[in-house]
């Protein structure tokens, strides 16, 4: 399985253990990843607020660039797959739009095929959906019995369905339980497992985006969770870099909730070393987790 | 089919704390669930509150929680949420208070309309006649003029769950009604007051609102080009517009975020105060290697992402006022 590979800005800044994580897992997997350096940032539905039009042709050279490879795309972050998958569905209703982006990504020789398309896939998608729980179970070394896991998706995974692809797949909103189970944890489920993690108002309004995050983690934590997991980098950064802010707005107390990038976990189950894949590389200790793990 | 409900009641005149009650009905195949409650209402416990009227998702009335996500009652059908024998959930709409059971009280839901002054504010006198406005500028309003003020979106909001000062999705959608108009002469004010706190910048994005409307009137999407118009407008007081000012500024520069100065944009470039706020968080960010690189990686192609933001990056928001509003 061959994948053009964008693994997003925020792995390669704020959670670099996402990506050191996700390229020591795929070769395990037997996925190659063909990593598009020259990609650029998606605009995570900021730079549309801007203008919708550059946003578009911001990812029309992305997708471009893999549709050169002749490879679908694999991305390792909710909000790009979200931003990515409104682009496409707005440059496949717009030709006229496409048309007009392709005339500037000509001057790279670049082209984006709008009406071909292109699959655009997160990573929890791939495994779904491409590589099969079945293929995933027969990989694991060491099921991660006796760990109890919660997921958590973030928003643009999720919503809007009609655009995420939820009439061809629908149980998508459900793709984390699945690979939790599959992988040998037991699951905790809890309400605001699908809800916001409060980042994009972080710097906006501080106190709403860090009591979103706390109430999440409360929940979780109430639930008996010895962690979470997320396809998203974003929500990583707001449930556990700012865990320790947010634990103030807590309604239980001594909040510890360790937040686990989802090829952290797969890679747990693979038999990879923790701190191969930076398991302690996060603000939140992962104590929790070796100790569910070693008991 | 039998239909069996599971429906959350509450009387604060009785003193007493909300419960779930069950309810078995024997309904017809196309039944919807206010089918299904209007049954228990009329043949099997007239206490049952619920609130309805038109029966064809027009009136707006009967938006509750059902399965835990904000629906129209009566546009609900059961056979699209449970087999025969399964439970539905019903609960009263959240995010406001409820006066007695499946009714809940829309007056906060009111008040954050009328804050948004939801009436059309001209300038110079009226016609002589009545305004004409071209069609195209009526069309691009077409999605918020469909709002039936039901408080679906304002029930599972996820910015209101944690602050009742928001104006939240349905007002702000209403104001992009009049902003969007081209008969409205007050853009700018409007701007200026939705770009308070508790406006257009606290919401999350979070497109609940989006997936639950039952009208598609997609409110995140209208809050989105108010906060283009204010950014346009060059109402920059605020950390929601320096924040997207910031972030396109800083994507233009290295074709991907530079994560280390988005923060500090944010706050004003000169805003040391605002600034220093991030530094508690530093020696978190530093001891488990997450500290953003001071000097961001540039990709090689950044003279064509350039490119791109010179090419579409200055053109006014759309689809704003299309056409200027001509009286007769």
């Amino acid at each position: 399985m061959r994948y053009a590979f964008w693994p997003g800005c925020v792995s390669k800044g704020a959670a670099p253990e996402l990506y050191t994580s996700m390229v020591r897992v795929a070769p395990e997997l037997g996925i190659e990843l063909v990593e598009l350096y020259d990609g650029n940032c998606t605009g995570a539905g900021v730079i549309s607020e801007h203008s919708m039009e550059t946003a578009d042709a911001l990812n029309a050279r992305n997708f471009a660039m893999a549709q050169r490879l002749d490879l679908p795309l694999m991305n390792i972050c909710s909000t790009c797959q979200g931003v990515q998958s409104m682009a496409q569905n707005r440059m496949r209703k717009n030709s006229k739009l496409a048309e007009e982006i392709n005339l500037t990504l000509a001057e790279e020789g670049l082209h984006y095929d709008a009406e071909a398309g292109l699959d655009v896939k997160n990573f929890l998608w791939v495994l779904v959906e491409d590589y099969g729980l079945d293929r995933l179970k027969s990989m694991i070394k060491k099921p991660l019995t006796g760990l109890k896991a919660g997921p958590f998706y973030g928003c643009y995974i999720l919503r809007p369905e009609p655009i995420l692809g939820f009439d061809e797949h629908p149980d998508r909103d459900k793709y984390l339980e699945f690979v939790i189970e599959a992988l040998g944890a037991t699951l905790i489920t809890y309400e605001g497992q699908d809800k916001c993690c409060g980042f994009p108002i972080l710097t906006i309004n501080k106190q709403n985006s860090l009591t979103m995050a706390a109430n999440h983690l409360s929940e979780a934590q109430q639930e008996g969770a010895d962690c979470l997991v997320t396809p998203c980098p974003l929500c990583h950064l707001n449930l556990d870099a700012q865990q320790p802010d947010a634990a103030k707005y807590a309604s239980v107390n001594g909040l510890e909730v360790p937040i686990l990038h989802l090829p952290q976990l797969i890679g747990l189950a693979l038999g990879i070393s923790p701190e191969e894949l930076r398991v302690n590389r996060h603000v939140v200790s992962s104590r929790k987790v070796l100790a569910a793990l070693s008991s | 089919m039998q239909v069996k409900l599971k429906v959350k009641r509450f009387d604060p005149e009785s003193g007493e704390e909300p419960y779930y009650q069950q309810y078995s009905v024997e309904m017809p195949e196309t039944a919807t669930v206010l089918d299904a409650l209007i049954e228990v209402r009329e043949y099997h416990d007239g206490s049952l509150s619920l609130r309805c009227s038109c029966r064809s998702a027009i009136c707006g009335s009967c938006a509750m929680r059902i399965n835990g996500r904000a629906r129209l009652a009566c546009k609900t059908s059961v056979r699209s949420l449970a087999e025969e024998g399964e439970e539905i959930l019903v609960e009263p709409a959240g995010n406001m208070p409820t006066i007695k059971d499946l009714v809940a009280d829309m007056a906060p839901f009111w008040d954050k309309v009328r804050a948004v002054k939801p009436w059309l504010q001209p300038s110079g006198p009226p016609p002589e006649r009545e305004y004409v406005v071209p069609n195209e500028a009526m069309q691009a309003l077409g999605e918020v003029m469909n709002c039936i003020m039901c408080g679906a979106c304002v029930s599972d909001c996820t910015s209101l769950e944690v602050d009742k000062t928001f104006l939240g999705p349905a007002a702000l959608a209403k104001a992009w009604r009049f902003v969007g108009d081209p008969r409205d002469a007050q853009d700018l004010s409007r701007l200026r007051e939705y770009s308070e706190p508790s406006g257009i910048w606290d919401c999350t994005r979070c497109n609940i609102c989006v997936q639950v409307c039952p009208k598609d009137v997609k409110p995140m999407d209208q809050i989105l080009k108010l906060r283009a118009a204010a950014v346009h407008e060059g109402i920059r007081n605020n950390n929601g517009s320096r924040h997207t000012l910031a972030f396109v500024e800083l994507v233009n520069a290295n074709g991907r975020l530079d994560e280390f100065r988005l923060p500090i944009f944010t706050e004003g470039k000169f805003n040391i105060i605002g600034q220093l706020s991030y530094l508690p968080s530093a020696p978190r960010m530093i001891r488990s290697g997450k500290m953003p690189p001071v000097f961001p990686h540039k990709i090689s192609g950044v003279k064509h992402v350039k490119r791109i933001f010179k090419q579409f990056g200055e053109r006014e928001p759309g689809p704003a006022k299309l056409v200027s509003a001509g009286g007769h």
